[in-house]
């Protein structure tokens, strides 16, 4: 039982200073590594540029203007046409085209995505170094602070601040950020803790290193490995979220994203016949939490090596 | 124990009060007429007035918060501006129908979460294995809205098995409150919402039961059972799972408490009579007594939720304290 123990944990030291050391081109020779191997990531990571790639050029992609009403060719509006080669995914009740629609539906769940996991992140991470770092009063404040944020259920929480406030995808960015940063602080404060003991920590202090400098310079960069993959997993979190408050009824009114169209599809009843209406962007939503799953799965890899021997 | 009851329970009142503080003060600080969120902004302005001062909201911010308090612990949370009926009143039994959907929600995550899971480690490092395991974790990364979306479009709509709305049928009357629940329609409503909140559920059971189904499997006992000769389904269900399933059965009163606020959507979805439904309906239609109302109510069974799944834990591993 002992043996395969202390083997592992060589291995972490090892692999700890390869991460640290190494600096960011390591890091990415490693998970270059992870991809070759593992399929899933590979698929993963492919899926999430060809996301990329679709929002930033989506106005050159999307055949049509999102909010045009398509006409046949006899003058009549193209209602509920199903997909054709005009219009590959059909068309909706008021004859515009589901495939502009969620071509343009990446830009919003990418940008609510990518920004409110930053913010999330940023405001966890930073919580949890001080949270971690100081100790005593500080700490036990700011995780009854994080437990009570745990109290409040996410979905309800989220469609009460956006009904208050006007619907807009920078109302539905701030009710996310405000209550999920309390899951990444919690990690991050644990980890401070671990790195906060290390030698090199209680050597910087001893040589007059200011608080600050010691939280920021030298424990911070021991802990961005793992606030990144945290960010991952706060990506699809966030799209998730966003898909589920337009889905209700409270995205904004002025962009197009999958669950608005998703919304719009259900008030209207399209769900009856025009399955073209309900598919696209739901499969869309489930291919880059899926990408980003299976990305942040070998990036975790990366990060906490005792995965890795499966 | 007791004492530790006691300081968990007082932990649980003081985090209700606190998220009943910052519920107060969202809806009264938010931009706009304040008072709008207490008194019905499109009655007359004399009206108004009127409810203004009977209700006390010229008082300051800080009177009001504690007349809030004192009310709520009395079960009075205003008056809902859509049914002009005490909201406590229209939420009371949608409070049964979310615990209804939920519960049966569960029940179906947690029968085939543990039976596959078992039969999972059973066959570890199979297709079979990594088939079941992707399809549990696609219902659970999937959004729950769009899976109720595609089961109604399929069971309701193309096969018409189902109805697609609702928790019966139209011009229904039920005989007794036995017969509410139990009878056929009641299922029949039942079976679509509480199949989609399963699916998205399941992965937690399955995922949990098969990795402590590997631990319990490579224990001594198992290789008697072996040697003694006992078919393998005896051995797999008979004596490994019986094992294994403690864990995934304490994980499954803290998991409750989660699933409450997330299945706001599928009640949504499928116009669920519930909690969930009403808060949506609350929010779009600026009921904000009835919003502020349901959203405790949640926070609530939340927090009632985790203090039963943290005692059931102590009391089945007293290894686990609270400091």
């Amino acid at each position: 039982m002992t043996e395969p123990v202390v083997e592992n944990l060589e291995e972490v030291k090892v692999e700890r200073k390869d991460v640290k050391g190494g600096s960011l081109a390591s890091t990415f020779k490693l998970f270059k590594d992870v991809l070759k191997r593992d399929k899933m990531a590979m698929f993963g990571v492919v899926v999430l540029i060809f996301f990329i790639l679709v929002a930033a050029f989506a106005p050159l992609i999307a055949p049509y203007d999102p909010y045009e009403m398509n006409r046949t060719e006899d003058g009549a509006i193209a209602r509920l046409e199903p997909p054709s080669a005009q219009h590959w995914f059909g068309t909706t009740n008021l004859g515009r085209d589901v495939f502009s629609q969620v071509v343009m539906g990446s830009r919003i769940a990418l940008l609510v995505g990518f920004l409110a996991a930053f913010l999330v992140t940023f405001i966890g991470t930073n919580v949890g170094l001080i949270a971690g770092y100081y100790g005593g009063a500080i700490d036990n404040f700011l995780m009854r602070v994080v437990d009570i944020m745990y109290a409040l259920p996410f979905i309800p929480f989220v469609i009460i601040l956006v009904a208050l406030l006007d619907p807009s995808i920078w109302n539905i960015i701030l009710a996310i950020s405000l209550l999920t940063w309390r899951t990444v602080a919690r990690i991050i404060r644990s980890q401070v803790l671990s790195v906060a003991n290390r030698p090199f920590i209680k050597a910087a202090k001893v040589a007059g290193a200011s608080d600050l400098r010691i939280m920021y310079k030298y424990i911070a960069p021991n802990i961005i490995p793992i606030a990144l993959l945290e960010m991952a997993f706060m990506v699809s979190w966030a799209i998730l979220a966003e898909a589920s408050v337009s889905f209700i009824g409270f995205g904004d009114p002025d962009v197009i994203s999958w669950g608005q169209i998703l919304h719009t599809s259900f008030l209207t009843g399209a769900i009856r016949t025009a399955w073209w209406w309900v598919i696209p962007p739901g499969v869309a939503i489930v291919l880059v939490l899926v990408a980003i799953f299976f990305t942040a799965r070998a990036f975790e890899e990366i990060v906490n090596p005792r995965l890795r021997r499966r | 124990m007791i004492k530790m009851v006691l300081k968990r329970l007082g932990q649980t009142i003081l985090s209700l009060v606190v998220v009943a503080t910052i519920i107060f003060f969202m809806f009264r600080l938010m931009p706009g007429d304040p008072t709008a969120a207490v008194v019905d902004p499109s009655i007359s302005t004399e009206a108004r007035e009127a409810m203004i001062q009977r209700l006390g909201l010229d008082q300051p911010l800080y009177q009001q918060y504690f007349s809030f308090l004192s009310d709520a612990v009395r079960g009075d949370l205003g008056r809902s501006f859509y049914y002009r009926r005490p909201v406590m009143e229209v939420i009371g039994d949608k409070v049964i129908n979310t615990l209804m959907l939920m519960l049966s929600a569960m029940l179906i995550a947690y029968v085939i979460g543990i039976l596959v899971g078992a039969y999972l480690a059973w066959k570890r490092g199979s297709k079979k294995e990594a088939t079941l395991i992707s399809i549990a974790l696609t219902f659970r990364s999937a959004p729950t809205f769009w899976v109720g979306m595609l089961f109604i479009m399929f069971f309701s709509f193309r096969l018409g098995w189902f109805p697609h709305s609702g928790m019966r049928s139209s011009g229904y009357e039920a005989a007794n409150t036995f017969e509410v629940f139990f009878s056929l329609d009641f299922l029949r409503h039942l079976f679509l919402p509480a199949v989609v909140a399963g699916l998205y559920f399941l992965a937690t059971p399955l995922l949990m039961m098969r990795n402590t189904m590997l631990e319990v499997l490579g224990e001594d006992f198992i290789e008697m059972c072996h040697a003694k000769g006992l078919k393998e389904k005896v051995i797999l269900y008979r004596h490994a799972a019986r094992n294994a399933l403690l864990p995934v059965v304490t994980t499954g009163a803290l998991f409750l408490g989660q699933a409450i606020g997330g299945q706001v959507l599928i009640e949504y979805v499928f116009g669920w009579p519930g909690l969930g439904t009403e808060i949506i309906q609350a929010a779009q239609r600026h009921d904000y007594p009835l919003a502020q109302a349901s959203f405790l109510l949640i926070a609530l069974m939340v927090m009632i939720m985790n203090f039963l799944a943290d005692l059931l834990y102590s009391y089945l591993d007293p290894r686990i304290t609270y400091k």
